[in-house]
């Protein structure tokens, strides 16, 4: 019975991991003129030039920051359309059927999120 | 009322006649219009003099036991407690509660959200069952204590808030905001130990899960109750305590008596009984 109780308080923590992550995603690339992150931009210039993307990636923090924002992303906003879906009264065996599927769904694109965050990180490293 | 408040007011009333009507129907009805005249006043008129098949629930005439709550201009009231002049209209289009089945013209049936409501254990919860039956004295409560949930106890049961939530529009399942702004009224209250009963119910599809805040519970309340306030507080309590964060408290005690009262000397004594 503590099915909703749970996930609501997932999708709160999700929401917390979200507002951290792209606090630190726009603090890196836009707030870099000001905070000077030489160690994360080590090339000096813009924090999208090639040189830095590459020195990033081969940090093993940013694939692992991607994996968990992405996790927490997909989690967040499938169990907000999983409610949206459900305020439309649908009937309990189409309710179960929806969150299997939205289940399905958010695995496949997990998966295929950390392939390539795991991809992205074996290429910076052969660079 | 002065000299330009029209003499006559135009009811537009919904009917619905179980049997006869396979939807319901609008009447209209003229009536004088009086000074200080509420909605409740209106149909009284009705149906003493016009429609004595008129039908609708109402008791105290003074906003107190939450029979009269109907939709009036498109707003979820109370009918007594709401005068003509607050209108602005010149029609006054009576229906009764959406989100309720009807049983009849102005009557909806309210079963729902009661057994919703008794669902939620609406009452104190303690272990100490023989102190419950047979009191010696009165549960400890201070006044900050009493904070945490007097608002949410001057809820009147009226149904308005239920009548206005978009969630019970459409979601059958969710108990809406009177059963769970009670709930949350009896878990705030030091007195009680039922949280852990409750959420039983509250943890699952019938919690406040549901409630994407539109705020119009709070909005139509007649008693300046907040509702959504209640649910939000209550979502809290239920998130801290998933995680282990919810500060648990033991229901107080029975308060001590006070030992040393002194009549005051300038109070005279009562006048002798005359039965």
């Amino acid at each position: 019975m503590m099915r909703d109780q749970k996930l609501w308080t997932w999708h709160m923590g999700a929401g917390v991991v979200i507002l951290v992550l792209l606090g630190l995603h726009m603090t890196i690339m836009h707030l870099d003129a000001i905070l000077k992150f030489t160690a994360l931009n080590p090339a000096g210039g813009e924090p999208i030039d090639w040189q830095n993307v590459v020195k990033r990636g081969q940090m093993i923090f940013f694939p692992l920051t991607y994996v968990l924002l992405l996790g927490a992303a997909l989690f967040h906003g499938l169990y907000g359309v999983r409610n949206i879906l459900f305020e439309l009264s649908p009937s309990s065996g189409l309710k179960r059927a929806l969150s299997a599927l939205l289940i399905v769904v958010g695995l496949g694109l997990f998966v295929l999120g950390t392939l390539s965050a795991l991809a992205s990180f074996a290429l910076a490293r052969s660079l | 009322m002065n000299d330009s408040t029209p003499k006559e007011v135009l009811y537009r009333v919904r009917r619905f006649e179980p049997g006869q009507d396979r939807v319901p129907r609008w009447q209209d009805f003229t009536i004088p219009r009086t000074p200080g005249m509420t909605v409740l006043d209106g149909l009284w008129t009705i149906k003493q003099a016009l429609d004595p098949s008129l039908s609708w629930r109402s008791s105290c005439r003074m906003g107190v036991c939450g029979s009269c709550g109907m939709l009036v201009n498109g707003r979820a009231r109370l009918a007594c407690n709401t005068q003509l002049s607050e209108l602005g209209s010149g029609v006054v289009a009576v229906a009764p509660l959406p989100n309720f089945d009807i049983i009849r013209d102005l009557v909806p049936d309210l079963a729902p959200m009661f057994d919703s409501h008794a669902a939620l254990m609406p009452y104190l919860i303690r272990e100490d069952v023989g102190e419950q039956e047979k009191p010696t004295g009165e549960f400890a409560q201070s006044p900050e204590e009493l904070e945490h949930y007097l608002q949410f106890s001057y809820c009147i049961k009226c149904g308005c808030c239920m009548a206005a939530c978009p969630t019970v529009a459409t979601d059958p399942v969710y108990s809406g905001p009177m059963p769970l702004g009670q709930a949350h009224r009896y878990n705030a209250d030091g007195r009680d130990g039922g949280f852990a009963r409750r959420r039983e119910v509250l943890s699952g599809e019938r919690g406040p899960w549901r409630c994407h805040f539109a705020g119009e519970c709070s909005r139509v309340c007649p008693k300046g109750v907040d509702p959504a306030k209640a649910i939000q507080l209550m979502k809290r309590e239920l998130v801290w305590d998933y995680i282990r964060l919810r500060k648990a408290h033991r229901p107080t005690g029975v308060a001590p008596k006070p030992t040393e009262i002194r009549r005051r000397p300038d109070i005279p004594e009562a006048p002798a009984r005359t039965i």
